[in-house]
């Protein structure tokens, strides 16, 4: 084991790509928290902004906002002048020609409102207070991977969307991991007629169209994650069942597997002490393997819209609204994809390298 | 030989059986029947279509019904497209999603050897290493990313391919379909091929033929023809899939096929076309798989007397 240790430290492309994943799986649980948005929040006023350093509202956006702003103000805004973190400005009423009292001050509260500017305050009141100079804060917001068609942080949605796919590809694998070992374990310890027809059932499954049915039961039963993880386990616990059977045949015979025979210990106690830890080498590898799929199998099923439904989200299904947007914003699809695809780049490197460091075979060359 | 034909036969007809059964009883589990429509009908037209479908009968008599008309080859009417037959509507799919799918398993069997082959041929080097750089990258690409970026650079900013739909079968409307259905499985092949052709050139014939002086090309045939059963043996599972249509393919070029239809098939309630489109695909599994079964068998004598 510990050489296994030395030979998969040794392999730098694994050990790198472990890194990568512990990063990851940190990123997402505790990433959100400091991009400085929520996952949910909506900026109307920076719907599909392009992914940069830059703080924004941008020099050249605030004029815009503002002119939009005061239309809603039901006054007009004039003298835009931008020094430092404020802006100054000065409002003016237009739109009823007869009413002579001054603007209603209450107003302003549109400006902090509107996700660009803090709140304001009047510097001076002219014309009997019908024209008003203001003085707002600009707000600071980066949008690192830029922001989707709902001016929502794609970072951040990313982050958050990452934690239900790498949730749905550990717990998922689990389940596939459990039945398969259970099963596999019983058939390859039982052996003769036993193993027969538990390996023949194998073989039927293999042959049945699976993702048709994960389809299908998920177009039929509303879509949820606990339906989805149960869906993806059941489908794929039946490699896991036939690797863990091959191992355990090649154990049965052993000392120790007699030894623990000849004590009368029961079958459940022979599997769970004696067989299944001397097969959970391999096992790691394939489990290791598996996560990749599952996430893929789930990003796919998002992508369809049947994975995982709004308001939570996952990468298939940021992934599939940035292929719908792709054309005004390819950001969308950028940011997400960047994501999945280091995460399953990782987890297989990460598989090939244990499956190596533990093969003792290829050691030795 | 023969037997192992034979074998194979028998165990495809429970896992038929099987999926037949399970497709049927699954669909009618789910809420919602296929003429549930925004504004319902009135129930007297509700029970003539019900009893034009047949659908008025106890559940078992149905699926008896179902049964036997499979028997005779007749996978029913669909519900959803009035006036068509399931088989109309795969006689329609199916030759869009064959097309796809055959040049992509050509192109995935060719360019996987081929790179696979060079990769072991030039094994350790930098060569070795960048196809299997390649391969994972290839492998861990889902579809739905490379076939929105294949649209991007080829359809939209170079301009040189149609970004979707099937125009009879135009050879550049298949490119990129093809293309985004065959790279994963082009790095499944060239790892599976790298790896198996390593250990054969590893293996004692090999050396014994290095030893006795046999010019490289006449061992490197050996050694592929030894070589490629673990890549036939996944060539079944592999080239349904791919035959009958990737439903992501389908939906992001939007070309008419049979993967499509599922889906739809299966939002619309519409039973027929459901059933008919999992029995489909399960038998297409089947065949391939006993295909691949008797290719191995052919390409090594021990499986043929094998379980």
């Amino acid at each position: 084991m510990r050489r296994a240790w030395t030979r998969f430290a040794r392999n730098r492309g694994a050990l790198a790509a472990f890194l990568i994943l512990v990063a990851m799986t940190l990123a997402c649980l505790v990433g959100p928290l400091l991009t400085g948005h929520e996952p949910g929040r909506i900026y109307p006023d920076l719907v599909r902004t392009a992914p940069g350093l830059a703080a924004h509202p941008e020099p050249d956006e605030i004029a815009p906002a503002l002119t939009r702003l005061a239309f809603r103000m039901r006054l007009s805004v004039s003298d835009i002048a931008v020094t430092g973190d404020t802006v100054r400005m000065v409002f003016s009423g237009v739109s009823k020609p007869n009413d002579t009292g001054p603007i209603d001050e209450r107003v302003l509260v549109y400006l902090p409102r509107s996700d660009l500017f803090g709140p304001a305050s009047i510097v001076e009141r002219r014309d009997g207070g019908r024209r008003l100079v203001v003085e707002a804060p600009l707000r600071r917001l980066r949008f690192l991977m830029g922001t989707d068609m709902l001016g929502r942080d794609i970072l951040t949605r990313s982050l958050v969307a990452g934690r239900v796919s790498l949730l749905i590809g550990a717990v998922a694998t689990a389940v596939a991991l459990f039945i398969g070992i259970a099963y596999g374990a019983l058939a390859g310890y039982l052996g003769g007629a036993a193993d027969a027809v538990m390996m023949r059932v194998v073989d039927m499954l293999y042959a049945l169209p699976f993702v048709f049915f994960v389809i299908m039961l998920l177009v039929f039963f509303r879509s949820g994650l606990g339906l989805i993880l149960v869906a993806i386990g059941a489908v794929e616990w039946l490699d896991m069942a036939r690797l863990v059977r091959a191992q355990t045949l090649s154990l049965r015979h052993r000392d120790f597997v007699r030894a623990a025979e000849a004590l009368g210990l029961s079958t459940a106690a022979i599997l769970r002490r004696h067989i299944v830890p001397n097969t959970l080498g391999p096992v790691t590898v394939a489990a290791t393997l598996l996560v990749p799929k599952v996430i893929l199998l789930e990003s796919f099923l998002s992508f369809l819209g049947l994975g995982v439904q709004e308001p939570a989200t996952s990468w298939g299904a940021l992934i599939a609204e940035g292929a719908r947007a792709l054309e005004s914003a390819p950001w969308m699809l950028a940011g997400p994809a960047a994501f999945l695809v280091s995460t399953l780049v990782a987890l297989n490197v990460l598989g090939d390298g244990l499956g190596d460091a533990l093969d003792p075979r290829i050691a030795e060359r | 030989m023969i037997g192992l034909i034979l074998r194979r036969i028998a165990q495809a007809v429970p896992t038929l059986f099987l999926v037949v059964t399970g497709s049927f009883f699954l669909i009618r589990l789910a809420p919602g029947g296929p003429f549930d429509l925004e504004r319902p009908l009135p129930p007297a037209a509700m029970r003539n279509l019900a009893a034009v479908y047949g659908l008025d009968q106890p559940l078992l008599v149905q699926y008896g019904r179902y049964l036997g008309a499979l028997m005779r080859g007749d996978l029913g009417p669909s519900f959803s497209f009035r006036d068509l037959t399931v088989a109309d509507l795969f006689a329609r799919g199916l030759p869009v999603s064959m097309t796809l799918g055959g040049l992509a398993l050509v192109l995935a069997l060719a360019c996987g050897i081929g790179l696979g082959g060079w990769a072991a041929h030039r094994r350790g080097g930098w060569i070795d290493r960048a196809i299997g750089l390649l391969a994972g990258l290839t492998l861990a690409l889902p579809n739905f990313v490379v076939a929105p970026l294949l649209q991007i650079v080829f359809g939209l900013t170079l301009r040189w391919l149609p970004v979707g739909g099937w125009e009879g079968g135009a050879p550049s409307h298949l490119m990129l379909p093809v293309l985004t259905l065959a790279l994963p499985q082009v790095g499944a092949i060239a790892r599976l091929t790298r790896a198996s052709l390593n250990e054969a050139l590893n293996a004692q014939p090999v050396r014994t033929m290095r030893a006795m002086g046999l010019p490289p090309h006449r061992i490197a045939r050996h050694a592929l023809r030894g070589a490629l059963l673990p890549v036939v043996s996944v060539l079944g599972p592999t080239a349904a899939a791919l035959l009958t249509g990737s439903v992501v393919v389908e939906t992001i070029f939007g070309l008419p096929g049979i993967g499509r239809a599922f889906v739809d098939g299966a939002l619309n309630r519409d039973y027929t076309l459901v059933m008919g489109t999992v029995v489909l695909v399960a038998v297409f599994v089947t065949l391939l798989n006993i295909v691949a079964d008797i290719v191995c068998a052919l390409l090594d004598p021990r499986l043929r007397t094998a379980r």
